[in-house]
C-alpha cells in the first residue's frame, strides 16, 4: 500500500525500567517520501530509541508508528523488507570478513546466493572497500566499519534508511565521504531519517527537523527556520576579566534579540549578520576603555540551540540524562 | 529484486536458509577466533594426553583398560563444554548490537537460535570424529560395532544440542560475554568431574556417589561409553534421552521467551 509518507508516527511513548524513564513521550511526526529528515538532540533525548522503534527493533509502550504504510508491531515484516537501518556503533560481524558480512546480510534479506554476491561485490566497490573485501571486519579503521555498516544497510536496495548517528565519532574527512554517500542515496530516491548530535550535519543533510529534548519535541522546521530562530551566527568576545566580560554583556545586548550569555571572560551572542554586529561591538566596548582579548564568528552549534529553546546546555542534559540508568540501554 | 517478490512473512523454506545462514557464520568465527578454536579441539586433546599418560596410572579401574574407559569419557564431556561457546556468542552477539541488526531485517525470527545451536551440532561432528582418531592414536580399542559407535555419538550430539538451548538461555540473560562465562563455568564444572566421565563413581565418597550416579552427564557418558565398548549399560541410553528432552522442553522456550525481550 503507498503512502505519502514514508514514515508516520503518532503519539509515540516509550518507557523504561518499568515505567520510570519516558525515554519517548508522546511524539508525533510525518516523513515525506523520498526526503531526508533529521532527528536532532544530545544523548538521551530519546533518538536512539524512535530509530529502534521504527525499525521494529522495539515496541512502543503507546501510540503508533508506520513505515511505508505498515504498522510497525502488526507488519513488522513488511516494514523490515523496506528498511535499512545503519548506526553509531556499526554493528558489523567482527568475525567476517567484509565480503562475508554484505553477503550474510544478503542472503538474510532472501536474496538469491549469486545476487548476494553480486550486491556484496558492487557494494564493496561502490563504498572504497575493495581492498579491505577479504579483511576480517575487525581489522578495519572507525571510517571503514562505519562504511560496511551503511553498505549492509543497502544490500537489499531499502527505499527507507535509518541512520542513527552515522558519523559519530569519525574523523572529518570520513565524515565528508559519508554525507557524500548520504547524498547520493538522496538523489536516488532513498527516504533518510538521520539522528544526529551534530547541527551542521542537521544543516548539510536534512530538509526537515525535529529536536527532540526529554523524549519530546521542543522545535520542528527546516533547518533555515531553526536558525531564524537562533540568530544565524554566533558572536564570541573573549574580554581580560569577568567584570569586563560583564560591562560588555549589558553593552551588546541589544544586538541580539536573544539573550546574551556571560560566562566567566566570555560573552556570547546570537545575531542576525555576524561582520556588521561584530564592528559594532567592538565601537561600543572600545568607547569605554574595555580591552577586547578575542573575538570570533561561529555557526550555531547543538549547545546554542538547546540554551536558545530550553535554558540548559547539552552537557547538562547528559548529566541529567545519566545516572536513571536509560540511556545504557537505549543505545545498547 | 522487487520488494514483492519476497513479500510472503513465512516460510519453511526461508526458516532453514536462514538457519543455515546463521550457523554457517556461527562456524566461520570459529576458525577465525583462535581462542574459540583452541578451545574447541586443542584443550580436549590435552585432556585425552593428560588423563592417559598423567593420571590414568593412578585410576583403578574394577575391569578393563583406562583408555578405553577413558575417550567415551572425553567425548561426552567435549562435546558438554562446546554448549559453553553458545552462551559466550550469544552474549557477545547481543553486547555488540548484531541480534539486534538481525531484528531489523527480514529474516526468520528463530534462525538466530536455530543457526547456533546447529552451528554448535556441525562443530560436535568434527570434535567427534578428531577425539576418536586421537583416541586410537593412544591406543583406544573399543569392542562395539560400528553401529553401536554411531549409536553413541548420536547419543552425545542430541544431549549438547539440548544442552546448547539451555546455554543459550544463560547466553541471552547475562549481561556480558564474561558474566555469561563465569555463570557457566560453576554449572558445568560440577557436572563434568563429578560423574562417571573421568573415574568410577564408586571411587568418590559415599555423599558424592547419589549426586554422581543419577545426573544426566553420567547417564548419558554410561550409555556412550556401554554403547562403544560393548558392555551392558542398564537404561542408561533412555535416562539419558529422557534428560536431554526434558533440558530441551523447560530451557528451549525459556531461550526463545528471552530472545523475544532482548531483541
Amino acid at each position: 500500500m503507498p503512502s505519502e509518507y514514508a514514515v508516520e508516527v503518532d503519539q509515540v511513548v516509550r518507557v523504561f525500567s518499568k515505567g520510570a524513564v519516558r525515554a519517548l513521550d508522546g511524539v508525533s511526526l510525518r516523513v515525506g517520501t523520498g526526503q531526508v529528515f533529521g532527528l536532532l538532540g544530545p544523548n538521551g533525548s530519546g533518538k536512539t530509541t524512535m530509530v529502534r522503534i521504527l525499525s521494529t527493533i522495539l515496541k512502543p509502550s503507546e501510540g503508533s508508528a508506520r513505515v511505508a504504510g505498515f504498522d510497525v508491531v502488526r507488519q513488522s515484516q513488511q516494514v523490515r523488507q523496506r528498511i535499512g537501518l545503519a548506526g553509531q556503533f556499526a554493528t558489523v560481524d567482527e568475525n567476517l570478513t567484509g565480503f562475508e558480512n554484505l553477503r550474510m546480510i544478503g542472503r538474510l534479506n532472501h536474496l538469491s546466493a549469486k545476487e548476494s554476491t553480486t550486491r556484496a561485490r558492487s557494494l564493496l566497490h561502490d563504498f572504497d572497500l575493495d581492498e579491505a573485501a577479504n579483511r576480517l571486519a575487525k581489522t578495519f579503521s572507525g571510517g571503514m566499519r562505519r562504511r560496511l555498516d551503511l553498505a549492509a544497510a543497502l544490500v537489499a536496495r531499502p527505499p527507507i534508511l535509518f541512520l542513527d548517528e552515522p558519523t559519530t565519532g569519525l574523523d572529518p574527512q570520513s565524515r565528508q565521504d559519508l554525507w557524500a554517500i548520504i547524498e547520493g542515496l538522496v538523489e536516488g530516491g532513498t527516504t533518510v531519517l538521520l539522528t544526529t548530535q551534530y547541527l551542521d550535519e542537521a544543516d548539510r543533510l536534512a530538509q526537515q527537523l525535529v529536536v527532540l529534548d526529554h523524549g519530546k519535541i521542543i522545535a520542528q522546521g527546516t533547518s533555515a527556520e531553526l536558525k531564524s530562530q537562533l540568530g544565524a551566527t554566533v558572536l564570541v568576545l573573549t574580554l581580560h576579566s569577568t567584570a569586563d566580560a560583564q560591562r560588555t554583556g549589558e553593552l551588546v545586548a541589544d544586538l541580539s534579540d536573544r539573550v546574551v550569555r556571560v560566562e566567566g571572560m566570555v560573552v556570547e551572542l546570537n545575531v542576525e549578520c555576524g561582520p556588521s554586529s561584530a564592528a559594532d561591538a567592538l565601537r561600543r566596548v572600545d568607547a569605554q576603555g574595555i580591552v577586547v582579548a578575542g573575538l570570533a564568528l561561529r555557526e550555531p552549534s547543538l549547545d546554542d540551540v538547546f540554551l536558545t529553546l530550553t535554558g540548559h546546555r547539552v552537557a547538562d542534559d547528559v548529566a541529567l540524562a545519566q545516572p536513571t540508568g536509560a540511556t545504557r540501554r537505549e543505545h545498547a | 529484486m522487487t520488494t514483492e517478490s519476497l513479500s510472503s512473512t513465512w516460510s519453511p523454506r526461508w526458516a532453514i536458509t536462514d538457519t543455515i545462514t546463521i550457523a554457517r557464520r556461527n562456524l566461520l568465527a570459529l576458525i577465525r577466533v583462535p581462542t574459540a578454536l583452541v578451545f574447541a579441539i586443542i584443550q580436549p586433546i590435552m585432556f585425552v594426553i593428560l588423563f592417559r599418560y598423567v593420571f590414568g596410572g593412578a585410576i583403578r579401574l574394577p575391569q578393563g583398560e583406562y583408555v578405553n574407559y577413558l575417550i567415551p569419557g572425553i567425548l561426552v564431556q567435549t562435546t558438554i563444554f562446546g554448549a559453553v561457546g553458545t552462551a559466550i556468542g550469544l552474549a557477545e552477539d547481543l553486547q555488540r548490537g548484531l541480534i539486534e541488526r538481525f531484528r531489523a531485517l527480514p529474516m526468520a525470527r528463530m534462525a538466530v537460535l536455530g543457526g547456533r545451536t546447529l552451528a554448535d551440532v556441525a562443530r560436535n561432528i568434527l570434535i567427534i570424529i578428531v577425539i576418536t582418531i586421537v583416541g586410537f592414536a593412544v591406543g583406544f580399542r573399543p569392542t562395539g560395532s560400528v553401529i553401536a559407535y554411531l549409536g553413541a555419538a548420536l547419543l552425545m550430539l542430541v544431549f549438547a544440542y539440548c544442552l546448547s538451548w539451555g546455554f543459550a538461555f544463560i547466553g541471552l540473560v547475562a549481561p556480558n560475554s564474561e558474566a555469561a562465562q563465569a555463570i557457566t563455568f560453576p554449572l558445568i564444572f560440577p557436572i563434568t568431574f563429578a560423574s562417571s566421565i573421568f573415574v568410577p563413581i564408586a571411587s568418590m565418597p559415599s555423599w558424592l556417589q547419589g549426586f554422581a550416579t543419577y545426573q544426566p552427564v553420567s547417564q548419558v557418558t554410561d550409555a556412550v561409553r556401554g554403547l562403544m565398548n560393548d558392555q551392558p549399560h542398564g537404561a542408561s541410553t533412555w535416562t539419558g534421552l529422557a534428560w536431554a528432552l526434558g533440558i530441551l522442553m523447560v530451557l528451549a522456550p525459556l531461550a526463545v521467551r528471552r530472545y523475544r525481550q532482548v531483541a
